[in-house]
C-alpha cells in the first residue's frame, strides 16, 4: 500500500492540466527530427558500456582479420607480410564495414522483436528516427574501426602513399557506400522473423560477396567467370577506389563506380525497406 | 460528461484473420476502463490502434477528440503505452532508459535526468537505476515499462495486459500503482484475461470475444449479469450427479455444466450456500468438494456466450 500512497501523494505523475496545459505540436519539425536521431544514435552507443563484448565485436574482430591476414595469408600471397599488408588493409576496411551492415539489421530486429520498437513508435518522434539513429551510430562505429584499422596497421608496417585528404575521401567513400548497403540490410531485418535468421542471411549473402572480391587477392589466379563476377563485384570497386585513395592506383573510374553502385543500392533498397519498415511496424 | 476515448467501429484484419470486427468503445476521463477477453481476442489489435502502432481497416477513434489516424502525432503527445509489446531497451539501466525518452521528447538534459530520477523513486527502483533493465526482475520491469510511459505525463495510459506472467505479490503491487494513477487524473485503459483483474481496478468493463464486444457495463453489472461467482459441487459417489445437477439447478436457477463429476453453476449471491448444503444433507449425498469461489474468464464466457473460450476449450472433457 505504501507504493499507492507514495503516487498519490505525489506530483511526479501528475498530467498537464495540474500543472499548466502544454501546447499539441501538430508535426515533428526536421531540427525535432535530427536530435532525436542523435539521442537514439547515442542509446546505440552508449550500450557499449553495458555490453563490453560489443566493444569486442567491432574493434577486435577488424584487429584479429588484419592480423591473421597479414600474418598467416600475407606471405603466400603478397610475398612478404609488410607488402601484402599494402593490398589487403584497404579490403579489410571494406569488409569490416560491410560486415558492420550486419549489426545494423540485427539491431533493428532485435529492437522489433523486444517490442521496443513500439514503445518508440508509440512517442510523439518523428517516424524515421529509429531507423536513422540507428544508422548513425553504425556509421559512428565503422569511423572508429576504420581509424583504427589505420592505428594498427601502421603499426604493423602500413604506410599511406598518397596524403591525407585521400585517406578521409576514402573513409567518405566507404560510409557512403555502406550506407547505400545499408538499405539492403535493412529490408533483410524486416522481413526476417529475428535476429538470428538476419544473422544467418548476412553471413551466407555478405561472406561469398567479400570473399569474391579483391578485396584480399589479386583476381588473376581466379577461374575465368569468377574474374568476370569479381570485376563486377561492389566489393572490388570500393577495394579499388580505397587502394587508390589510399595507397597508389587509379581513383577515378573506380570512385565513380562505386558511387553508382551506391545510388543504385539506395533507388532499388531504400524504397523497399522503407516499405516493408512501415509494413512491418 | 467528458470522454478520453471514443472508438466508433473499429475493424482491422489480418490476412484472412478477422482481429476486430466492429468495435465501439467510450471511456470516460479519469477512470479505468477494463477491456476483458481471452488470448486473441483483439485487445491488444484495440490498444495497438488507440495507441497509433496500428491504422485501423474500418471505423475510427478520438483520443481527447483528436483522431487516432489523421492526428496521429497529436494522440502520441497525450498517450502511454505499457505492455506486451512496448517494453524498454534491456541493454540500458533503468535511468538511462527514461533518460532517453526524456531526451526524445524534446526535454533537456538536465530535465530529462530529474525526471527519471523522480518516476525510478516512485516506483522504488532508484536502487537498481544504474544496473541495465536485462538484471531486473519481472515486477521490476514492469514497474520500469510504466515508468517508461510516464515520463510525457499522459492524459491516457494504455496498459496491455499489465499483470500477465506476474507472481501474485508483484500483481498486487501492479494494483495498488494503477489504483494510484487514478488518484492523479489518468485515464486508464487497461486490457486484461482476468476476472478478478477487470474487477478491482475498472469503473467499466467491456468483454471483447472474436474482435467485438459481447457485454459491456460496470464489473457489478457483470457479475449480476453473468454471476460472479461460480458453485462447484463434487458428490463422493459419481452416480449421485445427476441428482446434484438438478439440485444445483433448482437453487442457482442456472443451467449447470458437469465436468467429470464436478457440477458447476454461475452464482450472484452468495447466501445460496447453506441452501445448497441443505438440500445436499436432506437428500443425504455426500460431497467430496463444496466451494463457491470468483468465477474465472472462463467462466463468465460461458454465461455469456454458452461456450468456453477458445484456450479451454481443449481442456474439457464432455
Amino acid at each position: 500500500m505504501t507504493t499507492a500512497s507514495t503516487i498519490m501523494d505525489s506530483t511526479v505523475l501528475e498530467y498537464p492540466d495540474a500543472v499548466g496545459q502544454r501546447a499539441l505540436t501538430p508535426r515533428v519539425g526536421p531540427v525535432d527530427g535530427l536530435r532525436q536521431t542523435f539521442s537514439l544514435a547515442w542509446r546505440t552507443l552508449v550500450q557499449i558500456r553495458h555490453n563490453p563484448v560489443e566493444l569486442i565485436d567491432f574493434s577486435i574482430q577488424p584487429v584479429m582479420f588484419l592480423l591473421l591476414f597479414t600474418y598467416v595469408f600475407g606471405g603466400a600471397i603478397g610475398g612478404s607480410p609488410k607488402a601484402y599488408l599494402l593490398f589487403a588493409l584497404p579490403g579489410i576496411i571494406v569488409q569490416n564495414s560491410l560486415f558492420t551492415t550486419l549489426n545494423t539489421a540485427t539491431g533493428l530486429s532485435t529492437d522489433l522483436e523486444k517490442g521496443f520498437f513500439d514503445r518508440l513508435r508509440s512517442l510523439p518522434i518523428a517516424r524515421f528516427a529509429p531507423l536513422s539513429g540507428r544508422i548513425l551510430a553504425d556509421l559512428a562505429k565503422q569511423t572508429w574501426a576504420v581509424a583504427m584499422l589505420l592505428g594498427v596497421g601502421y603499426i604493423l608496417g602500413f604506410r599511406i602513399g598518397t596524403n591525407p585528404l585521400g585517406v578521409l575521401a576514402a573513409t567518405a567513400l566507404v560510409l557512403v557506400s555502406t550506407l547505400a548497403i545499408s538499405w539492403a540490410m535493412v529490408l533483410v531485418s524486416m522481413l526476417a522473423a529475428n535476429p538470428e535468421k538476419v544473422q544467418i542471411f548476412g553471413f551466407v549473402v555478405l561472406f561469398p560477396i567479400t570473399f569474391t572480391s579483391d578485396a584480399f587477392v589479386s583476381t588473376a589466379s581466379m577461374p575465368g567467370w569468377l574474374q568476370a563476377w569479381s570485376k563486377a563485384n561492389p566489393v572490388s570497386l570500393i577495394s579499388d577506389a580505397v587502394r587508390g585513395l589510399m595507397v597508389s592506383g587509379p581513383v577515378g573510374r573506380p570512385v565513380v563506380e562505386s558511387l553508382l553502385y551506391a545510388v543504385a543500392f539506395t533507388v532499388v533498397f531504400a524504397p523497399l525497406a522503407v516499405r516493408a519498415f512501415k509494413r512491418r511496424v | 460528461m467528458t470522454y478520453s476515448i471514443v472508438a466508433e467501429g473499429l475493424a482491422k484484419r489480418f490476412g484472412d484473420t478477422v482481429a476486430l470486427d466492429g468495435i465501439d468503445l467510450s471511456v470516460r476521463t479519469g477512470t479505468v476502463f477494463g477491456l476483458l477477453g481471452p488470448n486473441g481476442a483483439g485487445k491488444t489489435t484495440a490498444v495497438r490502434i488507440l495507441a497509433t502502432l496500428l491504422r485501423p481497416d474500418g471505423g475510427h477513434a478520438t483520443v481527447c477528440g483528436h483522431d487516432v489516424v489523421e492526428h496521429a502525432h497529436q494522440v502520441r503527445q497525450l498517450t502511454g503505452l505499457t505492455g506486451q509489446y512496448a517494453s524498454v531497451d534491456e541493454s540500458l539501466t533503468g535511468l538511462e532508459n527514461l533518460i532517453l525518452i526524456g531526451r526524445l521528447t524534446g526535454r533537456s538534459r538536465a530535465e530529462s535526468r530529474a525526471r527519471a530520477r523522480d518516476l525510478l523513486a516512485v516506483f522504488r527502483l532508484s536502487d537498481a537505476a544504474d544496473r541495465a533493465a536485462k538484471t531486473y526482475s519481472g515486477g521490476m520491469r514492469r514497474r520500469l515499462d510504466l515508468a517508461a510511459s510516464l515520463v510525457t505525463r499522459p492524459r491516457v495510459l494504455y496498459l496491455d495486459e499489465p499483470t500477465t506472467g506476474l507472481d501474485p505479490r508483484s500483481r498486487n503491487e501492479m494494483w495498488d500503482i494503477v489504483r494510484g494513477l487514478t488518484a492523479t487524473g489518468v485515464t486508464v485503459l487497461l486490457t486484461t484475461q482476468y476476472l478478478e483483474e477487470a474487477d478491482q481496478l475498472a469503473s467499466e468493463i467491456a468483454v471483447i470475444d472474436h474482435g467485438t464486444v459481447i457485454a459491456t457495463g460496470t464489473p457489478e453489472e457483470l457479475k449480476t449479469r453473468t454471476g460472479a461467482l461460480t458453485l462447484a459441487v463434487r458428490p463422493s459417489r459419481p452416480a449421485d450427479v445427476p441428482a446434484v445437477t438438478a439440485i444445483v439447478a433448482a437453487i442457482t436457477r442456472a443451467e449447470p455444466a458437469v465436468s467429470n463429476t464436478t457440477v458447476t453453476a454461475p452464482v450472484s449471491d452468495e447466501r445460496l450456500m447453506p441452501a445448497v448444503v441443505r438440500r445436499l444433507d436432506d437428500e443425504g449425498i455426500g460431497v467430496a468438494e463444496l466451494t463457491l469461489r470468483g468465477s474465472s474468464l472462463d467462466e463468465v464466457f460461458l454465461s455469456l456466450t454458452g461456450r468456453r473460450t477458445e484456450d479451454a476449450e481443449g481442456s474439457v472433457a464432455a
